[in-house]
């Protein structure tokens, strides 16, 4: 599995992994405010939001329809979808694309499942690596707990009940979660995770994830040569702020 | 018959499902648009429940999970292949786990109309990897006997025309463009198709039936072939 550095696309991809609870999402939305701050043309992807796909995944996930098969085939098309649409011609055009999971959420997802990993992997085969991903690792009681105090109502494959582990939708998802940890520390190595400790507090964690992506990325090389036309209504905004700025300087 | 009878899959299956379980017999037919699949399958499920044998029909973008979807993403044709590929894959899984699998373990005679192998054809004329569709279609269970249903090009436009006065841009391979003339391209398209059924048919071992005869001679045929495998064990 390549990179896209490596295969000389213009544009750098970045990942964040964790299970759910584990905090990658709000480091990757500070990363993405840092980025368009410095004037960096940046993309943020979500796991699971293709417009086209949505539909069938949240008819089949409400119905209690989805096989594991089927479960790791519609994601699949989902990712298909916006990595055929948006993420590489994004990557051509120069961007740094944020993704929020990527292709080891359904490595991890799957298997535990009962998928063949060959067969997940050969799925997934048409997607290049990251050029960085950071792993957001919890202990598992912390990341069990901030999901489980603030969202007490568990939807049934989140919490992996189409598993049979247990009956109790809460005892299933720790269950569930903790299998996904162990699938996801064992692909560590193998694919470059740069693990991130995510016990300690947000704003500590992300001063490290900004040193990290300005150490492995030249973003200076991803600014916008010009800033991007806004509408009337905000133009005299920004005017002001840069009057203000002058000022200021 | 013998329900007992186990079947195999063309790669690592599904998860829990075991293989031996699957008694019952899967036949599938093949071919493209206007070489009189539909009608063969319907004079088929008449003749076999007829003689009080069960049936269960299986095709292409049959599955309530994703057919509704999978049809709106295609009229506005903003798919790119490997999504397409994959929203075949998910539509074909989904009636594999709900009506193909639980009707092969109840001994019921599965009756596809189309298979992995047309959704393989079709990527392959996409120019996607083939040892890319061989994994993700690992998934199917193979087959008691594939009926290739072989028509030429020239006859298919023919029986297209006549039957709804227009081409239908898929089937015209019209995504690919092969030519801006939906008559050319249909052409070039179908002899791609062919192509591709001939190449997959080496791994695949189908029977390719002439289907250029009447309808009546094509079921004859296919009955008593259906016969012997029915009769197998």
């Amino acid at each position: 599995m390549k990179s896209f550095a490596e295969l000389n696309f213009p544009g750098r991809l970045i990942a964040v992994e964790g299970l759910d609870g584990s905090g990658k999402s709000t480091q990757i939305y500070l990363l993405k405010r840092w980025l368009e701050a410095e004037g960096i043309k940046v993309y943020f992807s979500e796991w699971n939001s293709s417009e086209l796909v949505k539909s069938a995944t949240s008819k089949g996930k409400k119905r209690e329809l989805l096989t594991p098969t089927t479960f790791s085939l519609i994601h699949a098309t989902d990712f298909a979808d916006r990595y055929e649409r948006h993420l590489v011609p994004l990557l051509r055009a120069g961007y740094i694309v944020l993704c929020d999971r990527y292709v080891f959420t359904a490595f991890a997802r799957d298997v535990t499942r009962g998928c063949p990993p060959d067969w997940v992997r050969g799925n997934y085969s048409f997607a290049c690596a990251p050029d960085l991903t950071m792993f957001f690792k919890a202990d598992l009681e912390v990341s069990l707990n901030r999901i489980l105090e603030g969202r007490p109502k568990l939807k049934f494959f989140e919490a992996g009940m189409d598993l049979r582990l247990s009956t109790d939708p809460y005892e299933s998802f720790k269950i569930f979660q903790g299998r996904i940890l162990e699938q996801y520390m064992e692909m560590s190595k193998e694919f470059n995770f740069v693990v991130m400790d995510a016990n300690e507090n947000v704003e500590k964690q992300q001063v490290l994830v900004r040193k990290l992506v300005s150490e492995r990325i030249d973003l200076k090389k991803f600014k916008r040569r010009s800033p991007l036309p806004l509408p009337p209504s905000l133009r005299e905004g920004r005017e002001e702020t840069e009057k203000e700025e002058d000022k200021a300087a | 018959m013998n329900v007992k009878k186990s079947h195999r899959f063309y790669g690592h299956g599904i998860p829990r499902v075991k293989p031996e379980d699957l008694g019952g017999r899967l036949i599938v037919v093949e071919g493209a648009d206007g070489s009189g699949r539909s009608t063969q399958i319907a004079e088929l499920v008449n003749w076999l429940e007829t003689n009080g044998r069960p049936t269960v029909q299986v095709g292409l973008k049959r599955s309530t999970l994703v057919s509704e979807e999978l049809e709106k993403a295609q009229e506005g044709n903003v798919l790119s292949r490997t999504t397409l590929s994959l929203f075949y894959a998910t539509d074909f899984a989904d009636q594999l786990g709900n009506i193909i699998v639980p009707a092969l373990k109840a001994g019921f005679i599965v009756l596809a109309d189309r298979y992995i192998y047309t959704l393989m054809a079709r990527d392959m004329v996409r120019g996607m990897d083939e040892k890319w569709l061989k994994n993700l279609y690992g998934i199917a269970p193979v087959p008691d006997a594939v009926f290739y249903l072989s028509v030429e090009p020239e006859e298919l436009v023919q029986r297209n025309l006549s039957k709804k006065a227009t081409l239908d841009y898929w089937e015209s391979g019209m995504d690919l463009g092969l030519s801006r003339d939906v008559f050319d391209s249909f052409l070039k398209y179908q002899g791609a198709m062919g192509e591709a059924f001939r190449l997959l048919q080496k791994t695949y071992k189908f029977e390719i039936i002439d289907a250029n005869r009447p309808v009546n001679s094509v079921n004859k045929e296919l009955r008593k072939k259906i016969s012997a495998v029915l009769d197998s064990e």
